[in-house]
Parts: C-alpha cells; sequence; structure tokens
C-alpha cells in the first residue's frame, strides 16, 4: 500500500512540475485572450523561440561566467531571455494583429495562425529541423530527503524540476504583483472589462495591449528556457504541443481568468503525468485533448470563468 | 434547369476531355487531376468557411476518411462485382461514394458537438479530431497503420475526378443560391437575426459540415485510387491548412474563387520545385523555395493585412 | 378570449441582477401594445425573453395556450412570434431582396433534395416566395431596392427593412424594438401609419418599444411602464401620461 502511495506522490511531484511550465505559457494565452478576446495562436512559437535564444546565447552567456554553469548564468539567462521574448511579442502584435484590431475576429484568427506556421517553418529554416541539445548552464542533480526520514526518502525530484518550479512561483508572484498593484496592472484589468470605457478614461489601450503581449511573451520565454534544463533537447516544432497543452490549461481553468491559467497548467500538468504512469504513454496527448473537448461541452467557461453573456 | 443541363455538358465534356488527353505527359496529367481533387477539397470547405462562416480546420481529416474507407473496399472487395474492367470500375465508384458517406458519418460525429462552440475554439477542436482521426488511422493494422496502405487499382482518371468536381461545384452554387441555401449565408451574418428569423442554425452549420465532408471524403478516395499509395501523415494539419489557404486565397464564399485558388495552389508547389533548381539564384531563396509552408505562412498574414477577402470575396464589414 | 401572449409573473436574474422582475402582461390578438420606461428598464429583455434568447428564472411565458419558455429562438419563431432588434441586425452580407427572402425559410414546403435536383416543386416555390418578399417589399416602399446590399440602404430604410424581414416568417405577434429611432419626424408619422396599416392587413398582434412618445401615445391602444425591471403601469394612453409613478420614473423624484 505505501509503494502506491509512493508511487502516486511522485508522479505528482512530476507532474506539478510539468504542469508549472504549462501554466506559464497557459498565462500568456489568458492574458491576451483577456484584453483582446483572440486566441493568439502563435503564442506557444515563443515559448520554442526562448529556448531557441537560450540554445544561441547559452554559450556566451557561459563564458561570461567563466564557462561554469551555475545559478548566475540561468538567472542572466532568464532575464536576458524573457527581455528578448517580450521583444518579440510586442513586434508581433505591431506588426500583424494590432492594424486588424478594427477587423472580424476570424481575420485575426487566420493572421495569428499564419504567424504561427511562419515562426515554424521559419524556425525549421533558421534553425535546421533536427534537435539540438540545450547548453548546459546548471549542474543537474537529483534531490531527495535522507534515508533517516523513512519512506519518504524515496521521493525524489531533479534539481532542474525543482528550480523550475520556484521559479514559477516567484514569477506567479510578481505576475500577480503587477497586476493587483501596479498602474499598468490595474489598466490591464480595465480593458479586460470594457476597451470603450477604458481609453475614455485615460488609458492608452495600445499600449496597455503591447505590455500584455510583451508580458505573456517573457513568461513563455522562461518556460522555454526552464523545459530546456530538464529537458535538453529542442527542436523548432516543440511549441506546436507545449502551445496546444497550455491552451487547453487556460480554457480549463477558465480564459481570461489569470489563477484559472495557472491552476488550469499544473492540472493539466498532473493529468498528463498521471496518465502516463498509470495509463499509456501512447494515450497522453489524446486524454488531454480530451478533457478541452469535455470542458468545452461542458462548462466552457472553464473551472475559475464567468459566464460572458453577448449583448442582444 | 438550366443549371441542370450545364451540370450535364460539362460531364460529357469531361467525358471527350478525358479520352483525347490519354496520351498527355504524365507529369501535366498529375498536376491537372490534382487540380480537381483541390477544386473538391476547397469548394467543400467553403460551404462551411465560407458561406456558412464556420471555421474549420481538419478537413484533412475527413478525406482521410475516404481514402482510406475507399482503398480498404476495393482492395478487400474489388472483384465482387465482376473482374471485367467495367465492373470494378463500377466498384470503384461504389467505393468512392461509401467512403464519402462515411466521411459525412465522421463529420456528423465530429460537427454536432463542436459546432455549438465559437470561433477559435471551433477552430483548435475541429484541428484535433483531424489529429485524432489520423492517430486512430496510425494504430490500425487493417489500414496500414504507420507504414502506410498501398495497392491500390489506378481507377482515378481525367473523368472521374472532374465529373466529381462539376458536381461539387453544381451542388454548393445551386444550394447556396436557392432560398433554402440563403440560410447558410444568414448564419454567418447573424446567428442571432437568424435565429430570431426561424432558421435552425444548428441545423445548417452541421449540414454544411456533414456536405463538406462528404466531399472531402469523394476526393480521399480519388486521390487514394491516383496515387496508389496513402500515408496517415499526408491527411494531417498541414493538408487541412493547405486547404484553407486556398479558401481564403480565393475569397471565403465564392466558389469561383476557391476553385481558382485551387488552380493557383496546385501550380505553385510545382512553380516552387522548379524555382528551387535553379542554380542561378542564391542558396538561401532556392532553400526558401523548398518549404512552401513558409510561403504559404507568409502568404496568409499579408492576404490578412491587405487584402483579407482574397481574390473574389466580399469584404466583411469593419466593426464599428 | 384567453390571450395570444402571457406571460405571467416572469423574472430573470443575472448573477445578483433581476434585470426583468415579476413582470405579468398579456397581449391579445389585434391588439397594439407599447412598452415604455427609462433606458434600463428591461423593455429589450422582455423582448429576449418572449423570444427565446434569454430563459427566464421565474415565472411562465405561455404563446397561443402553449409555454414557450426556454425553447430555441427558431422554434418559438416558427410558433408565430416574430421580431426587430434594437441594434439593427441585417444579414449585412445580402441583399435586400435576400434579407427577406432569408426569412421565407421558416415556411419553406421544399427540403434540400429539391433545391438540388431543382423540380416543378422548388421552381414554383421559389417564384411564390418572389412574389412574396415582393408584396412585402413594396408595402413598405423598399422595392426599388431589392438588389442593393442591404448596407448601402439609409439609416431609415434599414430599419424597415428589419420589419418586412419579421414580417416574412408570417407570424401572429410582432415585436418592435425602437423602430423609429433615428427617424425625422416625416419618416416618423409615415411608419406609424405603416404599422397600423400591417397590423391590420396580417391580423398581427403588435407590442412596441419606443422612446418616442408621441409615436407610442399615438398607435398605442394600451401601454405597459417598467422601471428598474417591474412593470409600474398599465393602462390606456391618456391614463398613462398622467401617472405620476411612469413620470417620476421618467424625470426622477
Amino acid at each position: 500500500m505505501a509503494d502506491k502511495i509512493i508511487l502516486f506522490l511522485q508522479q505528482l511531484i512530476n507532474g506539478l512540475a510539468q504542469g508549472s511550465i504549462y501554466a506559464l505559457i497557459a498565462l500568456g494565452y489568458t492574458m491576451v485572450f483577456g484584453v483582446l478576446r483572440f486566441i493568439n495562436f502563435a503564442h506557444g512559437d515563443v515559448y520554442m523561440l526562448g529556448a531557441f535564444a537560450g540554445f544561441y546565447i547559452g554559450p556566451r552567456m557561459l563564458h561570461l561566467f567563466g564557462d561554469k554553469p551555475g545559478y548566475g548564468v540561468l538567472v542572466s539567462m532568464l532575464l536576458v531571455t524573457m527581455i528578448l521574448c517580450a521583444l518579440i511579442g510586442v513586434l508581433i502584435e505591431w506588426l500583424c494583429y494590432r492594424p486588424l484590431r478594427d477587423r472580424p475576429k476570424l481575420t485575426v484568427l487566420i493572421t495569428a495562425i499564419g504567424v504561427s506556421l511562419f515562426l515554424e517553418n521559419g524556425g525549421q529554416f533558421l534553425f535546421g529541423a533536427d534537435p539540438k541539445s540545450f547548453p548546459e548552464i546548471l549542474t543537474d542533480s537529483y534531490l531527495s530527503l535522507p534515508e533517516s526520514w523513512g519512506r519518504i526518502s524515496e521521493l525524489g525530484i531533479q534539481l532542474s524540476a525543482a528550480i523550475s518550479m520556484l521559479v514559477t512561483v516567484i514569477l506567479l508572484f510578481g505576475l500577480r504583483h503587477i497586476v493587483l498593484h501596479t498602474k499598468m496592472g490595474m489598466a490591464m484589468r480595465a480593458l479586460s472589462f470594457n476597451p470603450v470605457a477604458a481609453s475614455l478614461m485615460g488609458i492608452n489601450n495600445s499600449v496597455v495591449i503591447a505590455f500584455t503581449f510583451g508580458l505573456g511573451s517573457a513568461l513563455a520565454g522562461a518556460a522555454g528556457i526552464l523545459t530546456s534544463i530538464q529537458q535538453p533537447s529542442i527542436d523548432p516544432l516543440m511549441g506546436v504541443n507545449a502551445g496546444l497543452k497550455a491552451f487547453v490549461a487556460a480554457v480549463l481553468g477558465g480564459i481570461g481568468n489569470l489563477p484559472g491559467a495557472a491552476l488550469g497548467g499544473i492540472l493539466i500538468g498532473v493529468i498528463e503525468t498521471m496518465v502516463v504512469g498509470y495509463v499509456s504513454p501512447t494515450y497522453r496527448d489524446a486524454i488531454v485533448f480530451g478533457v478541452l473537448i469535455l470542458i468545452l461541452l461542458v462548462k466552457p467557461t472553464g473551472l475559475l470563468g464567468a459566464s460572458e453573456q453577448e449583448k442582444v | 434547369m438550366r443549371s441542370q443541363l450545364l451540370l450535364l455538358l460539362t460531364l460529357v465534356a469531361c467525358g471527350v476531355i478525358s479520352t483525347l488527353s490519354s496520351g498527355m505527359n504524365p507529369y501535366y496529367y498529375d498536376i491537372l487531376v490534382g487540380i480537381g481533387i483541390n477544386i473538391i477539397l476547397a469548394a467543400g470547405l467553403n460551404l462551411v468557411n465560407g458561406y456558412t462562416g464556420q471555421f474549420s480546420l481538419g478537413h484533412a481529416g475527413f478525406m482521410a476518411v475516404g481514402a482510406y474507407g475507399s482503398s480498404w473496399l476495393t482492395l478487400s472487395y474489388g472483384y465482387v462485382l465482376g473482374s471485367s474492367s467495367i465492373a470494378m470500375s463500377a466498384f470503384y465508384v461504389l467505393a468512392l461514394l461509401l467512403g464519402g458517406i462515411g466521411a459525412a458519418l465522421v463529420g456528423l460525429i465530429v460537427g454536432i458537438p463542436s459546432l455549438r462552440l465559437r470561433g477559435d475554439y471551433l477552430a483548435i477542436v475541429t484541428l484535433g479530431f483531424n489529429e485524432i482521426i489520423k492517430g486512430i488511422i496510425q494504430n490500425c493494422e487493417a489500414l496500414g497503420a504507420q507504414r502506410g496502405l498501398g495497392g491500390m487499382v489506378l481507377h482515378t482518371n481525367f473523368f472521374w475526378t472532374f465529373a466529381f468536381a462539376a458536381l461539387t461545384v453544381y451542388v454548393v452554387v445551386s444550394l447556396v443560391n436557392s432560398t433554402y441555401g440563403r440560410g447558410f449565408l444568414a448564419v454567418k451574418d447573424d446567428e442571432i437575426a437568424a435565429e430570431a428569423m426561424g432558421i435552425n442554425t444548428t441545423k445548417y452549420k452541421v449540414l454544411a459540415f456533414v456536405l463538406a465532408a462528404f466531399f472531402a471524403g469523394i476526393a480521399g478516395g480519388l486521390y487514394a485510387h491516383f496515387k496508389q499509395f496513402i500515408h496517415p501523415e499526408g491527411f494531417n494539419f498541414i493538408k487541412s491548412v493547405d486547404i484553407v489557404v486556398m479558401v481564403i486565397l480565393g475569397g471565403m464564399g465564392s466558389t469561383i474563387g476557391v476553385c481558382l485558388a485551387a488552380v493557383l495552389l496546385t501550380i505553385l508547389p510545382e512553380l516552387l520545385r522548379y524555382v528551387s533548381r535553379i542554380d542561378a539564384l542564391p542558396e538561401w531563396l532556392r532553400h526558401v523555395t523548398e518549404n512552401r509552408m513558409i510561403l504559404y505562412s507568409l502568404l496568409l498574414i499579408i492576404l490578412m493585412l491587405t487584402r483579407p477577402q482574397g481574390l473574389f470575396g466580399v469584404r466583411l464589414p469593419r466593426k464599428k | 378570449m384567453s390571450a395570444l401572449l402571457d406571460l405571467n409573473q416572469v423574472t430573470v436574474q443575472f448573477g445578483g441582477l433581476k434585470a426583468v422582475s415579476d413582470v405579468s402582461l398579456q397581449i391579445h390578438t389585434g391588439e397594439l401594445v407599447g412598452l415604455i420606461g427609462p433606458n434600463g428598464a428591461g423593455k429589450t429583455t422582455v423582448f429576449n425573453l418572449i423570444t427565446g434568447v434569454y430563459r427566464p428564472t421565474m415565472g411562465s411565458i405561455r404563446f397561443a395556450n402553449k409555454a414557450v419558455s426556454g425553447q430555441r429562438p427558431y422554434k418559438i419563431t416558427a410558433r408565430g412570434i416574430a421580431r426587430t432588434f434594437q441594434n439593427i441586425r441585417l444579414f449585412g452580407s445580402l441583399t435586400v431582396f435576400d434579407n427577406v427572402r432569408a426569412a421565407c425559410n421558416l415556411h419553406l414546403r421544399h427540403g434540400i433534395s429539391q433545391a438540388l435536383l431543382r423540380g416543378p416543386k422548388f421552381s414554383r416555390e421559389e417564384a411564390d416566395i418572389e412574389g412574396q418578399v415582393m408584396e412585402l417589399l413594396e408595402i413598405f416602399g423598399l422595392e426599388k431596392e431589392r438588389d442593393n446590399h442591404c448596407r448601402s440602404l439609409p439609416y431609415g430604410d434599414q430599419r424597415r427593412l428589419e420589419i418586412v424581414r419579421a414580417l416574412a416568417t408570417k407570424p401572429k405577434l410582432l415585436l418592435l424594438d425602437e423602430p423609429a429611432a433615428g427617424m425625422n419626424p416625416t419618416e416618423k408619422a409615415e411608419l406609424m401609419k405603416l404599422i397600423r396599416f400591417t397590423q391590420e392587413k396580417f391580423g398581427l398582434a403588435v407590442l412596441l418599444v419606443e422612446h418616442d412618445m408621441k409615436v407610442v401615445m399615438g398607435i398605442c391602444q394600451r401601454i405597459v411602464v417598467l422601471d428598474y425591471g417591474k412593470k409600474i403601469a398599465e393602462g390606456p394612453p391618456e391614463e398613462i401620461r398622467c401617472n405620476p409613478k411612469v413620470i417620476a420614473a421618467y424625470l426622477g423624484t
């Protein structure tokens, strides 16, 4: 019996680690939906770009730190990648979505698909389609409690996974602070309720939207780095699968709802890991997909989302 | 009456051209049949995406159902009506139609839950069902699984391809132009108003979906018996995007535009292949032309930014 | 004589807000009833409840002696209730003619197979529809615009087209949501005549939401007044005009 509990807890831990990645990406989807009522298909590919930014900048960064992997390198990598991805997000919004602000939803949707495909295929063209090996910026090790703690010592987690979860928590708190305690955050919330009223109150919608894209993309970029330190094999299509799952997570939590996205991400991570552990790895993607269909049929507003009625 | 006459004439013309073209250069013949198949796919999808305003992103899944369904039938039972070429051709057409019906049934199963969802969600769900269908085929030994399915008899020719293409266009155009068919457009323009005018919006959405799936299934069957080998990866998301691009380029809501786009986008990859072999051009340009998806995605973005109505479509009004 | 439309203590609640609260009202065949009240009083919400866009949280709605609450809008339209919208909701990509034609789908006797095969039954019915649509367009003076895109019409004409479209569904009860909005006095007078004309010609009951008191007092036989989702008065125009509660609702106390 204890064996089963230990196994379950281990899966739970693994699921939480994976879930924290999905949570970071899901936040980007949900934030953009909150202010624009639009699903940014290309968001998952920003996550991929983050990983590749790390791939190319990593060796140089390591060099700066005397070729020694460690927390210094990691933190600098995260900062640089987040800023870079934020800029990429803002650029995409400015070039491709902003000109379509007053067009029908379908037009922007198609554009987003175009951007996503362009990033993926462009990535394959620029970086090469075969997987690359992410540089070692953190020396990984396996963490577990000492044997004297009893059976609990059988549980363990990779250092990289633990760091990933820690960084996610820090970033979540940072996001929370921005949204709840800064003027920009308040502007974001105002915009998500009523764009017309927000602009009438003196909020520059364009700036807020750009900021939202940047913030979401920065989180996705961070997720890219955090994934890569756990699984060093990266390829230009890695954003497709992760992006889709993060999207499901955002919908599960309630699209437009920030805590929902975080919750959704963690849930999807755990569900996915449980399916792999207890059912079969081949059904992993199908089950996650099934969750999406189920949610959309039963409660499309998600776990924490509120109903939106169209005014007739 | 007039339109039916036109259809009949077209079918006769197809028959004539078909017999005349038997000596044609196989490369161009290939492209021609490809055009016909793409017309069926695009005109069918246009009914859903263009005329009814539902954004379906998984059309290749229905094509797969038709391709695999009809192939399995001809491979397993091709001799059932006899072994003369007429008997085998007859069975082939039967298999095509059954493949289409199978695809239509799958369309019904996919459509009924999905069509309740709004734009972006519908797109993702249909994409997902595309992947599910592909996944099922990949795990099905009887259909060749990951290895693909081959050995189909080369039944598809110019006549069958363009006969079905003419039929597809006829069905879509005559349906949409009737009073009954105006319902599709009403659903696209304003679902709430359409319901208020007594139009069962769900029925129309599902109907468009099922019809389009039927034609995609026929196209799949035609394709399978032309290439004589099919593989699950040939019916993935990229293939769905191929078809969607045709509909968008042609102008959603214009069957002529969509057919024209089908012609253009069947020829385009061949042109690109030709360009990528020109030694005089710089290396990077040649590489880009090898990957048609980069160009397609750029095409999508540029189209949406500059001319979202495509070649022949009607421009949707800006939001106030 | 039993009522054609019977709302009985209807309430609809969105979250904590009761948009319509305990409203009862009846409309009989051939009546022209006005529904007025300050902005936000819940008038369009009542329309939405009757036509099935919203489902009442409490109370019941009966039409021609059968319950309609909770049914899908298209089924309610099939029973004989048609409406226009406060913010014009025409079929934007269609012509004037086709906007009305689309609404003829409800009473179409042929189905998809006929639409494809186009036999004699199809041709006859399409010719019928052509006649019906043109007749309706002529009543409202829109027959010359038939092939123009509905969006190219001036605002007032678009509003009238919406009424024509609603009439194509052969309703017994017509709900008009601010049909005179944006019209000048001449157009309004014309509209008043048209509403009365169509009501008599087609034997309709009409429920009219309007802000222009001249229009309301001019053609309505009975007026129902809402304020904050509740019914505060009901009666003939002369009574309502002097009703202190009504005056207070509009002017504020």
